[in-house]
């Protein structure tokens, strides 16, 4: 049989298919060409070959009647594989660097930070009368000079790929730019709130580089310090001091070991998961926050699951009056937004003016010291989790045959002993995916730990690693935290919780035997 | 004192220890269980409570908070929308949430199909697979991401940073990994003859998933409906790193907002806005109610 292709090739008979499927397939084909013309305009030809081969794919799939599986794995595989595929690809590629705020990019581009920095007034060089902007919104778009030269009062736009004449400036008497089309000129709180990427910007120039002198002038000066291809080296003019490049740590370093503050990205082997499992001080904050990690997890499934149990088992009983009444406001705070209600629980945990201490007339400062702050996160979790637990437990209850129990206690046995030998294993056959699931959510509740106490209380000696900081917020904190973001290092720390929560779940799953039934 | 005697039954302390009596037996058999519904129903509800009575004091502070409202005000509401951008916010949250909701169920409802009903290569892989990636989840590789969608911005602005269709299509990337296997297990309850004698009758593959299958499982689209359309809404991690614009902000982000700065002065106003938050989250909840508990256990006992 010839392999047909086509729109209706597929068995596709009704009017309505067919035109849902032209409709689809055209979006598909717009939003590729939408897609390609930033990639061609940047020249990203892999980028292009990528779409174009994934844009084929699609077509060929809808429009062959072979393949139906794949035509409903498509849509959310995609996703999957975009974003969830290739950022873990990416993340175990980071854990084998030293990426972070020091080491960004390339070789070159650090140079150019080292070169860009050490820009220095020559005596004679123009000073501009200077704009700050930005190319974009103000909080977050490219940093631009709108610059103008006092003595010709021409206007010059500077970017970080250099100076170009501005044509359409509106200029004040002094010749400082009010307006230009296309910048967003800043005010005096924006410029403050951009202030370290001012500092860290210049404009290059033939002679050297553009940088600013307060928020008004900007001056043209050369480098003090100038990268040596022949030694692989940057070299102070003035004082000759040398920096030779270290390619290891992606660093330049002078003969006492001083590094200059950028570095470059570069391949750091097994040295960032090394670091956790060798560095006495890394090395204890992890083993501590991985066991405060699993007790939390463990912890969590474990109350929540009694206490939602409990009261299924006690509100089970058929004919209760106010049975329903009960059950939808029990689980009202299953609804409740989580995030606003943790803030909530964080704030009536508040030493000074929270509800807990004004109520019961207490002074506690609760995320002052460990237990109590694991106290305080853990009855926080009860309260938004244990309504999850009785919902389905409520279910599974109602699923076991009540003649197994009847039979039990016909045969005199007592309530609780067929409890524990019929309903609680039949229950837990039942919600042991339930129960690992939660386990594995747990172990990475990001917003359980950050929202309410941020890991307080922080040791004196490591303001890093805090006594309830589980793994997740403990990367966050590298990652992101205001000392420096170390990605490189949070990156081999995913890896790790991956291992951790992967390992965990796969021998639940098999010890309950989830997984061999899969048919 | 004759009548006393003539009418026993009505007397004070007969009638204290008749009731007693009665009392007796109905709480060891059912007074009991409403005890503990009502200790349940305390400790459920007082966190609530606390929220209603912050919005309506019209201090607005957390400090003059207390559990029980001490007077009715609607002025942490009036300034929740004038003068903070709340209404974009809670707008942006119901747009991802009912966008990524709809389509994150759509998606794992094709895909679940596709594993309960076709048999091909790579299909066990594919099922073990999705189980693993859903054990590293989205925020653990929020650095790449982040680095990921830095890129994007620049190349495709529509998409990028501060955009609703951004967050939207990542939150998309988790759909499968949650879904598929709670779908798929409800999926395997449904006889197959059904759509066996749909194909003899001439249906195509697509008339049975969209005309037969997917209007008997209701019940598991409304549960992975209502999940989806809860952890989007409460999503905060991703969304905090990525919408950093005020007009941008979920509701989640933009109330962390409030209170994370001026945390005491602002409480009023930021237990207005859970509020009025839970309002739609609540009304689903209780629209969908009966089909939660099977469809939730459903899954769970097919693994």
């Amino acid at each position: 049989m010839r392999r047909k292709l086509g729109l209706g090739a597929d068995g596709t008979a009704s009017p309505l298919g067919l035109i849902i499927k032209i409709v689809v397939l055209g979006l598909v084909a717009a939003i590729a060409v939408w897609a390609a013309f930033p990639l061609i305009g940047t020249g990203n030809w892999l980028g292009l070959a990528v779409l174009l081969l994934v844009t084929a794919v699609i077509f060929s799939i809808y429009l062959s009647p072979r393949a139906i599986p794949a035509k409903y794995l498509i849509p959310g595989t995609l996703f999957l594989i975009v974003f969830q595929v290739l950022p873990v690809l990416f993340t175990l590629s980071t854990a084998f660097t030293n990426f972070g705020d020091a080491h960004r990019g390339s070789k070159d581009e650090a140079v150019a930070a080292v070169e860009g920095s050490s820009v220095q007034q020559v005596p004679g060089s123009t000073v501009y009368t200077l704009t700050i902007a930005t190319d974009g919104e103000p909080g977050s778009g490219d940093i631009v000079f709108l610059l103008t030269d006092p003595a010709t009062k021409a206007a010059f736009v500077g970017t970080a790929d250099g100076l170009e004449p501005l044509n359409d400036a509106t200029q004040n008497t002094d010749g400082k730019i009010t307006e230009a089309g296309g910048y967003e000129i800043l005010d005096i709180a924006e410029v403050s709130a951009r202030s370290a990427d001012i500092v860290e910007f210049s404009v290059p120039t033939d002679r050297g580089a553009i940088k600013n002198q307060g928020l008004s002038r900007a001056f043209e000066g050369t480098p003090q310090q100038a990268y040596d291809a022949g030694c692989d080296c940057v070299k102070d003019r003035t004082t000759g001091q040398t920096w030779t490049a270290n390619d290891d740590d992606g660093l330049f370093v002078d003969g006492q070991g001083q590094a200059l503050a950028q570095g470059w990205q570069v391949n750091v082997g097994f040295r960032n998961f090394a670091e956790v499992l060798t560095n006495p001080v890394i090395r204890a904050s992890f083993l501590k926050i991985l066991l405060w990690n699993l007790g939390f997890a463990f912890g969590v499934v474990l109350i929540t699951f009694a206490l939602g149990l409990l009261v299924a088992l006690v509100l089970n009983k058929p004919g209760l009056r106010g049975q329903r009444l009960y059950r939808s406001l029990i689980i009202l705070p299953y609804a409740m937004p989580a995030v606003a209600m943790m803030l909530v629980w964080r704030d009536m945990f508040n030493t000074d003016f929270g509800l807990i201490n004004r109520l019961f007339g207490l002074d506690v400062n609760w995320f002052g010291s460990a237990p109590s702050s694991m106290f305080a996160i853990l009855l926080v979790q009860l309260w938004l989790g244990y309504n999850y637990m009785f919902l389905v437990s409520t279910g599974a209850l109602q699923a076991i045959p009540a003649d197994l129990t009847e039979a039990a206690q016909v045969d005199g046995a007592r309530p609780f002993h067929a409890f524990r030998t019929i309903t609680f294993p039949l229950l837990l056959v039942a919600l042991a995916p339930l129960l690992i699931s939660s386990f594995a959510f747990n172990f990475n509740n990001f917003t359980a730990i950050y929202l309410v106490s941020e890991g307080a209380p922080f040791p004196p000696d490591n303001p890093q690693a805090g006594a309830t900081d589980i793994l997740i917020t403990y990367t966050y904190r590298l990652a992101f935290g205001g000392a420096g973001a170390q990605y490189g290092f949070a990156a081999a720390i995913s890896v790790f919780i991956f291992l951790i929560v992967a390992t965990i779940s796969i021998v639940s799953f098999r010890r309950t035997h989830a997984l061999e039934e899969i048919n | 004192m004759a009548a006393t005697d003539t009418l026993p039954a009505t007397t004070g302390d007969e009638t204290v220890v008749r009731l007693g009596g009665a009392q007796g037996g109905w709480f060891r058999q059912v007074g009991w269980r409403h005890l503990v519904g009502l200790l349940a129903l305390a400790f459920s509800l007082f966190p609530i409570l606390f929220v209603v009575s912050a919005a309506v004091n019209p201090l607005g502070t957390l400090s003059s908070s207390e559990l029980v409202p001490t007077g009715a005000s609607f002025e942490n509401f009036r300034k929740l929308f004038v003068d903070t951008a709340f209404p974009t916010w809670f707008l942006n949250s119901m747009v991802i949430g009912l966008l990524a909701a709809a389509l994150s169920m759509f998606v794992s409802a094709c895909a679940a199909f596709a594993f309960s009903r076709y048999r091909f290569r790579g299909r066990r892989a594919g099922l073990l697979g999705i189980l693993l990636v859903q054990m590293f989840p989205q925020f653990l590789l929020i650095v790449a991401l982040y680095i990921m969608f830095a890129y994007v911005s620049d190349l495709w602005p529509a998409v990028g940073f501060n955009t609703r269709t951004g967050l939207l299509l990542l939150y998309l990337g988790g759909a499968l990994g949650t879904n598929t296997w709670l779908m798929k297990g409800f999926f395997d309850t449904i006889p197959k003859d059904l759509d066996e004698s749909a194909k003899v009758d001439g249906a195509t593959h697509a008339q049975v998933f969209f005309g037969l299958i997917l209007p008997l499982v209701t019940p598991i689209l409304a549960v992975t409906g209502l999940l989806g359309f809860i952890s989007a809404v409460n999503e905060f991690l991703i969304a905090s790193v990525f919408l950093t614009d005020d007009d941008a902000k979920t509701a989640a982000v933009g109330l962390y907002g409030l209170v994370s700065e001026e945390r005491n002065n602002n409480f009023g106003v930021f237990a207005a806005g859970a509020l009025v938050l839970a309002v739609p989250t609540v009304a689903l909840f209780q629209f969908l109610q009966r089909y939660i508990v099977g469809g939730l256990t459903a899954g769970a006992v097919k693994g």
